[in-house]
C-alpha cells in the first residue's frame, strides 16, 4: 500500500484540526457545563392543563424556593403562552417548554435560547440574556399552515429594575 | 462495448432525475418570491408549504435516487466490463420507484401532504405520501442488491484483484444507502403507514424523530458519493493527469461510510427526547466524518496540480491557470470544491454541539445545505451528465461553451443565493416560514437579503433551464454524426498491484457499522419502550 509522505502529513493535520474542535467542545461541555437541551423528561401533552406544573396559573416567570428563576411556557398552534413575559438581564433563567399539540421549535434571535418543543416531552434549558431590550420569540419549526403567525414577545429588563417592578405585584410569584 | 441495455437504463433513470430537478427549480424560485413578500398576491401559506414539501421531495429523494441508480448501473457495467446483472430486475426497481413517486405526487400536488420532506409527525399527511415514499426506497433497494451482487461476482471471477475504484465507490454507496434508509423505512412501515391508514390512533413523535435522524445525516453522503466518485475517477483523466492515490481514495470512502452512519443525532441537538451523552458521542463522530472530505480535497487538488504541471504550469500557483478550464468536468470540480469549502465551514458550525443553538432551524441551515447539496453535489451531477449524455445517446454534446456558461451561472447564482441566507440565519430568521409577519424592528433588517435571494434564485433557475435545454438538444439532435467515445477512468499515479482485503471488500466494515450503530442508536431507540412515553394523536396542517 502506497501513501505519499505529503499526504500522510496532510492526514495528520486534518486529524489535528478535528481533535482541536472536539477538544474545545468537550472542554465547554465538561468544564463550563455548556450543553444542549437534553433532560429526557416525559409529559402527557393531551392533559397539560390538568398537570400541576403547566396549569394555567403556573405559567410564566416564577421564582422557586432557592431563588432560581423558572420560566414555564406552553407552545400550541399558533402561539406561545403566556403571550408576553418580562425577565431580568444578566440572570440565570431556566426555561421549561411543553407543546399541547404538534412539534414546535422556539428561538429568541441573537440569543442561544433555542429548543425544539416535542409533544410528550419537557424541553428544559438554561440561559442568560446579557442585554436588556424587547426580543421576539419565534416558532422555527413548521407546525401547520398558521406557523408564520406563531410568535410572541419577551421583555428583558435591567436586573435591578426587574426586581423593583416584579416585587410589588409578586402575587403570582410562588414562594411556597 | 455496445451495452445497449445499460445505456437505456442510465438514460431512463437520469431523465426522471432531471425532470424532477427542473420542476423543483421552478418551485424554489417561487418560494424566494413568496418569502420576500414582493408580490402580495403570491402570499399563500397553503401553496407555499405544498411547494416546499414538493421541492424537497423532488430534489432530495427523486433527483438523487434516480440519478444515483442510473449512474451506478452504467459505472458498474463499464468499470467491471460486464453487463448489468438481471436487467429485468433493474427495470422492476425503476418501475417501483417511479410508481412510488407518482403515488406520492398525488397528495403532494393537491396539498394533502404539506408535511415537508422530513414528515414531522404528529402532523399527518395522506397515506399515499408515506406509501409512495416507501416504494421509492424499496425500488432503490433493488439497485443496491444488483450493485452488491455485481461486486461479489466480479471479485469471485477475479480473485486477489483490486476492484476498480469506480465500482468500489458505487458499491460503498449502495451499502451505505441500505444502512441509511433502514431508519426511515422503519419509521414509515411501523409508525407512519399504519397510523395514516387509521390502523393505529397515535404516534410517538420522539421515536419517529429518532428514526428519521438515523437516515437524515448519512443520506447526505449517499448524495455526495457520486460527486466524490467523479472527483476520483473522471476528473484526473479529464484534466489530463493521474489520480494521486487510489488506496487513500478507498480509505476515504470507507471512513465516509463507516462514520457517516452513527452520527444522526447532530440533527437532534435541540431536541428534548435524547440525552446529552448521546448527543456528544454523535457530535464527536460528526467531526471525524470531516476527515474523508479533507483527504478527498487533498487528493483531488494534488491530481489537478499534476495536470497543471504536465500542461506546463510553473510556480506555486501557476499550475492553476494552465488547467483545462474549458473542460466541463474540470471546471465543475473547481467550482464544486469552492462551494464545499464554504458549505463545510457552515457545517462545522452546525455540528458544534452547543454553538448550534444560535443557528438551529434558522435560515443559516438551508443556506448551508444548499451549498453542499445544490452546490457541491449537483454541480458534479451536471458535469457527469455532460460527460455521459453524449456517450449514452451516441450524439455529441450540443454546445460545450453553453455548458461552461451553465456551470458558471449555477456557481454565481448559488453564491448570490446562499450568502444572504447565511446572514439571515445569523439575524435569527426561522427557516420554514412562508412570509414575515412578525411586528418587530429586527425583521426590517431582513428585507434587502430577501431581495438578493430572488436575484440569486433567478440566475440559478436560468442556469437549470439551460442545463435541461442542452441535454434535450443533445438527445434529439438530428445530426448524422455518431459520437463514439467511451467512458475513460483515471489511472492512479502508482498502479495498485495488490490490496489488503480491508481496502477491497466491505465484509469487515459492515460488522464495524453494525456494532457502532447498535452502540449509538441502540439505547436511544430502546428507551422509548422502557420510558413512560406519551403518544400523540394525528393533527392536520
Ligand atoms: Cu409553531
Amino acid at each position: 500500500m502506497h501513501i505519499d509522505p505529503l499526504e500522510s502529513k496532510w492526514i495528520q493535520t486534518a486529524l489535528g484540526i478535528c481533535g482541536l474542535f472536539v477538544g474545545l467542545i468537550l472542554i465547554d461541555a465538561f468544564f463550563h457545563n455548556i450543553h444542549t437541551p437534553s433532560n429526557v423528561e416525559t409529559i402527557d401533552s393531551a392533559s397539560l392543563h390538568l398537570s400541576e406544573e403547566f396549569a394555567e396559573d403556573n405559567l410564566g416567570v416564577h421564582r422557586d424556593e432557592n431563588g432560581n428563576i423558572i420560566v414555564r411556557m406552553v407552545a400550541g398552534r399558533y402561539s406561545f403562552f403566556p403571550k408576553e413575559i418580562s425577565v431580568p438581564a444578566e440572570t440565570k433563567l431556566t426555561f421549561r417548554w411543553v407543546s399541547i399539540d404538534v412539534l414546535h421549535g422556539v428561538h429568541i434571535p441573537m440569543t442561544n435560547m433555542s429548543t425544539m418543543v416535542v409533544p410528550g416531552f419537557v424541553a428544559e434549558l438554561e440561559t442568560t440574556f446579557p442585554k436588556p431590550g424587547d426580543y421576539p420569540v419565534l416558532c422555527n419549526e413548521y407546525c401547520g399552515l398558521g406557523h408564520d403567525h406563531m410568535w410572541s414577545k419577551i421583555n428583558v429588563v435591567e436586573r435591578d429594575q426587574w426586581h423593583a417592578t416584579q416585587q410589588p405585584s409578586s402575587g403570582a410569584i410562588d414562594n411556597e | 462495448m455496445n451495452n445497449v441495455i445499460e445505456r437505456k437504463l442510465a438514460l431512463s433513470h437520469m431523465s426522471v432525475a432531471f425532470t424532477a430537478f427542473i420542476l423543483a427549480c421552478f418551485l424554489g424560485e417561487y418560494q424566494v418570491f413568496e418569502r420576500s413578500g414582493l408580490i402580495e398576491s403570491l402570499g399563500s401559506p397553503t401553496v407555499y408549504f405544498a411547494s416546499v414539501s414538493t421541492h424537497g421531495v423532488l430534489m432530495a429523494y427523486v433527483l438523487t435516487t434516480f440519478f444515483i441508480m442510473g449512474f451506478g448501473y452504467y459505472t458498474a457495467a463499464t468499470s467491471l466490463e460486464t453487463p448489468v446483472w438481471k436487467p429485468e430486475l433493474a427495470w422492476t426497481g425503476f418501475g417501483l420507484s417511479l410508481f412510488g413517486v407518482l403515488l406520492a405526487a398525488l397528495p403532494l400536488l393537491s396539498g394533502k401532504a404539506s408535511v415537508l420532506y422530513t414528515f414531522y409527525p404528529p402532523v399527518q399527511a395522506h397515506h399515499f405520501f408515506y406509501l409512495g415514499a416507501t416504494l421509492l426506497i424499496v425500488g432503490s433497494w433493488v439497485w443496491c442488491a444488483i450493485m452488491v451482487v455485481m461486486f461479489y461476482q466480479w471479485k469471485k471471477a477475479n480473485p486477489e484483484q483490486p476492484v476498480p475504484l469506480a465500482m468500489f465507490a458505487t458499491t460503498a454507496n449502495a451499502l451505505l444507502w441500505l444502512w441509511t434508509s433502514a431508519g426511515v423505512a422503519l419509521e414509515a412501515v411501523f409508525l407512519l403507514i399504519p397510523w395514516s391508514l387509521g390502523w393505529t390512533d397515535t404516534v410517538d413523535p420522539g421515536l419517529a424523530r429518532t428514526l428519521f435522524a438515523w437516515t437524515l445525516h448519512p443520506i447526505v453522503y449517499f448524495w455526495l458519493i457520486p460527486a466524490y466518485t467523479a472527483y476520483y475517477v473522471f476528473v484526473p483523466k479529464q484534466a489530463g493527469s493521474y489520480l494521486f492515490s487510489d488506496e487513500v481514495a478507498r480509505a476515504a470512502i470507507i471512513v465516509l461510510v463507516v462514520f457517516s452512519l452513527p452520527i444522526g443525532f447532530h440533527h437532534l441537538y435541540m431536541d428534548p427526547e435524547q440525552a446529552k451523552g448521546w448527543k456528544i458521542l454523535h457530535g464527536i463522530g460528526t467531526f471525524i466524518v470531516t476527515l474523508p472530505t479533507f483527504v478527498t480535497g487533498f487528493t483531488v487538488i494534488a491530481s489537478l496540480e499534476i495536470a497543471g504541471r504536465l500542461r506546463g504550469g510553473k510556480g506555486m500557483f501557476g499550475w492553476i491557470g494552465s488547467l483545462p478550464w474549458n473542460n466541463t468536468m474540470v471546471l465543475a470540480v473547481i467550482l464544486s470544491l469552492l462551494m464545499l469549502i464554504f458549505g463545510g465551514f457552515g457545517g462545522i458550525v452546525n455540528a458544534s454541539y452547543a454553538m448550534n443553538a444560535m443557528v438551529h432551524n434558522t435560515a443559516w441551515v438551508p443556506g448551508h445545505f444548499h451549498l453542499i447539496f445544490a452546490g457541491t453535489s449537483v454541480i458534479m451531477y451536471f458535469a457527469i451528465a455532460y460527460y455521459l449524455w453524449p456517450i449514452l445517446s451516441k450524439k455529441p454534446l450540443f454546445s460545450n461553451n453553453l455548458a461552461l456558461l451553465q456551470l458558471w451561472t449555477w456557481f454565481i447564482g448559488m453564491t448570490i443565493l446562499t450568502t444572504p441566507w447565511h446572514v439571515l440565519g445569523l439575524l435569527g430568521q426561522p427557516r420554514r416560514i412562508s412570509s414575515v409577519v412578525y411586528n418587530n424592528l429586527l425583521t426590517l433588517s431582513w428585507k434587502p437579503y430577501e431581495l438578493a435571494m430572488i436575484a440569486g434564485g433567478l440566475i440559478m433557475l436560468s442556469s437549470a433551464c439551460l442545463f435541461v435545454y442542452l441535454l434535450y438538444k443533445t438527445q434529439f439532435a438530428k445530426s448524422e454524426e455518431t459520437y463514439a467515445a467511451e467512458v475513460e477512468y483515471a489511472e492512479p499515479l502508482h498502479a495498485v498491484k495488490s490490496l489488503p482485503e480491508y481496502l477491497n471488500d466491505f465484509k469487515l466494515w459492515n460488522k464495524v457499522i453494525a456494532i457502532y450503530m447498535a452502540v449509538s442508536f441502540g439505547i436511544p431507540i430502546l428507551q422509548f419502550f422502557f420510558l413512560d412515553t406519551f403518544d400523540s394523536s394525528a393533527w392536520s396542517y
